[in-house]
C-alpha cells in the first residue's frame, strides 16, 4: 500500500510538472489527451461511436464473433446521411441460427430483435418517439460526445450528432454549437459546412446563409480533391443537389443545372440526376418561352 | 438445519462488520453520482449511460464481494484454528460447508439488495418508469449466478493453498465465463480438430454465467424475460452450485485439517 502511494505521488508530481510545461506552451487540451493515450484514442473514439450505434439499436448489435456485413456502416450515420451505407444482408438476422441448445436458450436473455431508437426502441412504436422532447434518441449522445473528445478529427461524429440533435430533438442551437466545435478542430471541413448549411436551410429557413455555407463546402470539397473518394462523392452529391434545389427555387435554372452536373459526377445512379437535369431544361425552356410571350406587345 | 443457519449467521455478521462492502457501495454511489452530474447538450433525461455504468460497477463489485468473502472462509478458520472447536461440536463437515455457502450467498444477496436499491433510485430520478418485474428478474438471476461463483470459490478454497491464489483463479474463471462463454462455440467452430472438440467440450461443461447477465435488457428497457426460461436459468444455477458444493463436500470430508 505504501509502495502504491509512493508510486502515485511520484507520478502525480511528474505529471504536474509536465502539465505546467504544456500550459506554458499554450498547447490545446486535445494535445494533452494525445500525449496521455496516444493513437489509441482513435481506437477508443471509434469504439464509443460504435457503442452509440449499439445504443441506437437498444443493445441488439453484432459482436466481433457475429456476422457484421449488415452493420459495416453505423445505421445512425447512414440514417443521418453522414456516411454512404456499405451494409449488406439482413440486419435483423446477424446472429444466424443458433449452433446449439445453449446458444438457443441464452437468446432469451439478451436483446433479440432489430429496432431503432427513433422508431420507439425496444418496446416499439407507441412510446415517446420524441421529435419534440428529445425522445429516446438522446441516449446515444453521451457516447458520441465521448467519441468527439477522444478524437476531435473524426468528422462523422460531429455530423451525426448534429443531425440527431436538430432533426429528432429540435435542438438546433446545440447542433450548431457542436458543428462549430467540429469546424474549429477541423477548419474547412466540407462535411461539417454542409451540415451547418442544413441547419440554416431546414431549421432556420435562412436560404442566404445556407447557400454561402454550401458553396464554401463545395469549394472545399473540390479543393481537397475529396470528390475523388467514396465518402467525398457521397457528401459532394448531397451538397450539389441541395445547391441545385436552392437555385431552382429561385428560378436560376442554368445554375441549378450546373450544380446537378457536379452531382451527376458524384452520383451512384447518374441517370436519376440526368433525368432531373432534363426536367430542369424543359422548365427553363418553358420559362424562357413564357418570358418572351409576356415581352411581346 | 439449525447448524447450517448458525454458521450462516456468523458469516453474515462477519460481512457487515468488515468494511469491504461499505467501501464498494460508497464507491459505486460516488462514481455513479459523478457520472450523473455530467450534462450532455442540456438534456437531463439521458439515463442509459448512467444505468450501464452503475450496473457495470454493481457486477464487478458483487463478484469482488462474493469471491473475496468466500475464499477466506475455510482457510481463515484453519489458520486461526477455530475450525477444531467448531467441528468438535455436533456439526458435520458438510453442514459446516453448507453453512458457509448459505452465509456467503445470503451476504451477497443483502449486498445486491443495497446496490440495486441505489440503482433503482438513480434510474427513477431520471426515467420515471418502474419496471419492477424486470428488476426482480435481474436481481434474482444475478444472485443465483453469484451462488455458482460462491460454490466455486468454496471448492477452490479446499484445492488451493492460499486464499489469494483461489481469489485470482476464481476471478479469471468468472470473468472468462462472463466475457467469452457466449462466443466459445463460435470460436470452436473456426478451429480445426482436435482443438474444436476440446473447446466445444469446455463450452458444454462450463457454467454459462453470461446467461444471467441481463444488463442489456435492463439498460435498454426490453420487456421482461418469459417466466419459463427464467425458471430454467435459476434451476441451471442451482445444479451447478450443487455440483461444486458436492465436490467441495467430498474433498472436505477426506481432507486432513492440519
Amino acid at each position: 500500500m505504501l509502495l502504491l502511494l509512493t508510486v502515485c505521488f511520484s507520478l502525480a508530481t511528474m505529471m504536474e510538472v509536465r502539465r505546467q510545461n504544456r500550459n506554458d506552451n499554450n498547447r490545446q487540451p486535445a494535445a494533452e489527451m494525445d500525449s496521455l493515450v496516444g493513437d489509441s484514442r482513435r481506437i477508443f473514439a471509434n469504439t464509443f461511436f460504435v457503442k452509440a450505434d449499439a445504443y441506437f439499436h437498444s443493445g441488439f448489435y453484432p459482436t466481433i464473433f457475429d456476422n457484421q456485413e449488415s452493420f459495416k456502416t453505423a445505421h445512425m450515420a447512414a440514417d443521418a446521411g453522414a456516411a454512404a451505407s456499405k451494409n449488406q444482408g439482413d440486419e435483423t438476422a446477424f446472429m444466424g441460427k443458433p449452433h446449439d441448445f445453449i446458444e438457443a436458450f441464452s437468446r432469451d436473455f439478451m436483446p433479440s430483435h432489430h429496432t431503432h431508437l427513433d422508431e420507439g426502441g425496444a418496446k416499439g412504436p407507441g412510446g415517446d418517439l420524441g421529435e419534440a422532447s428529445g425522445g429516446k434518441v438522446r441516449e446515444i449522445l453521451p457516447w458520441l460526445q465521448l467519441s468527439m473528445e477522444l478524437d476531435p478529427h473524426r468528422i462523422e461524429t460531429y455530423t451525426v450528432t448534429a443531425y440527431w440533435l436538430r432533426n429528432r430533438m429540435g435542438k438546433d442551437a446545440e447542433a450548431e454549437e457542436c458543428l462549430r466545435a467540429g469546424l474549429a478542430a477541423n477548419p474547412g471541413s466540407y462535411a461539417i459546412l454542409y451540415e451547418l448549411g442544413r441547419i440554416y436551410d431546414e431549421n432556420r429557413k435562412d436560404k442566404f446563409r445556407a447557400r454561402n455555407l454550401w458553396e464554401a463546402a463545395l469549394r472545399n470539397c473540390e479543393a481537397q480533391k475529396a470528390i475523388e473518394d467514396e465518402q467525398g462523392k457521397f457528401i459532394g452529391e448531397q451538397i450539389s443537389t441541395h445547391l441545385a434545389k436552392l437555385e431552382e427555387d429561385e428560378g436560376n435554372y442554368a445554375k441549378a443545372m450546373s450544380y446537378l452536373e457536379i452531382a451527376k459526377g458524384c452520383a451512384v445512379a447518374p441517370e436519376v440526376i440526368q433525368a432531373r437535369i432534363d426536367e430542369l431544361r424543359q422548365k427553363a425552356t418553358g420559362a424562357k418561352d413564357a418570358g418572351a410571350a409576356t415581352k411581346q406587345p | 438445519m439449525n447448524n447450517i443457519a448458525a454458521v450462516a449467521a456468523v458469516v453474515i455478521k462477519e460481512m457487515y462488520r468488515r468494511k469491504d462492502f461499505y467501501v464498494l457501495l460508497i464507491l459505486t454511489v460516488l462514481i455513479t453520482l459523478m457520472l450523473g452530474s455530467v450534462s450532455f447538450y442540456h438534456d437531463d433525461k439521458i439515463v442509459r449511460y448512467l444505468k450501464e455504468a452503475c450496473l457495470l460497477l454493481i457486477w464487478i463489485f458483487s463478484l469482488v464481494i462474493a469471491i473475496s468473502v468466500t475464499a477466506r472462509q475455510i482457510p481463515f478458520e484453519k489458520e486461526n484454528r477455530t475450525i477444531f472447536p467448531l467441528l468438535a461440536k455436533p456439526i458435520s463437515r458438510t453442514e459446516l460447508l453448507l453453512g458457509k455457502f448459505v452465509g456467503c450467498w445470503l451476504a451477497c444477496g443483502i449486498a445486491l439488495v443495497c446496490f440495486y436499491l441505489f440503482f433503482g433510485v438513480i434510474t427513477q430520478s431520471r426515467e420515471h418508469d418502474w419496471q419492477l418485474v424486470n428488476y426482480f428478474q435481474a436481481i434474482t438471476l444475478h444472485w443465483f449466478m453469484l451462488g455458482v461463483v460462491v460454490a466455486l470459490a468454496l471448492l477452490g478454497s479446499l484445492i488451493f493453498a492460499a486464499p489469494s491464489s483461489n481469489t485470482t483463479i476464481c476471478f479469471v474463471l468468472a470473468a472468462g465465463a462472463l466475457l467469452m462463454g457466449r462466443h466459445l462455440n463460435k470460436v470452436a467452430l473456426q478451429m480445426s480438430e482436435p482443438g474444436q472438440s476440446i473447446v466445444y467440450s469446455i463450452y458444454y461443461v462450463m457454467p454459462h454465467l453470461e446467461i444471467f447477465d441481463v444488463r442489456d435488457l435492463i439498460i435498454h428497457n426490453w420487456p421482461a424475460i418469459a417466466w419459463g426460461p427464467y425458471s430454467i436459468a435459476l434451476a441451471y444455477a442451482l445444479v451447478y452450485s450443487g455440483l461444486f458444493l458436492g465436490a467441495a463436500s467430498l474433498l472436505f470430508r477426506r481432507k486432513a485439517l492440519n
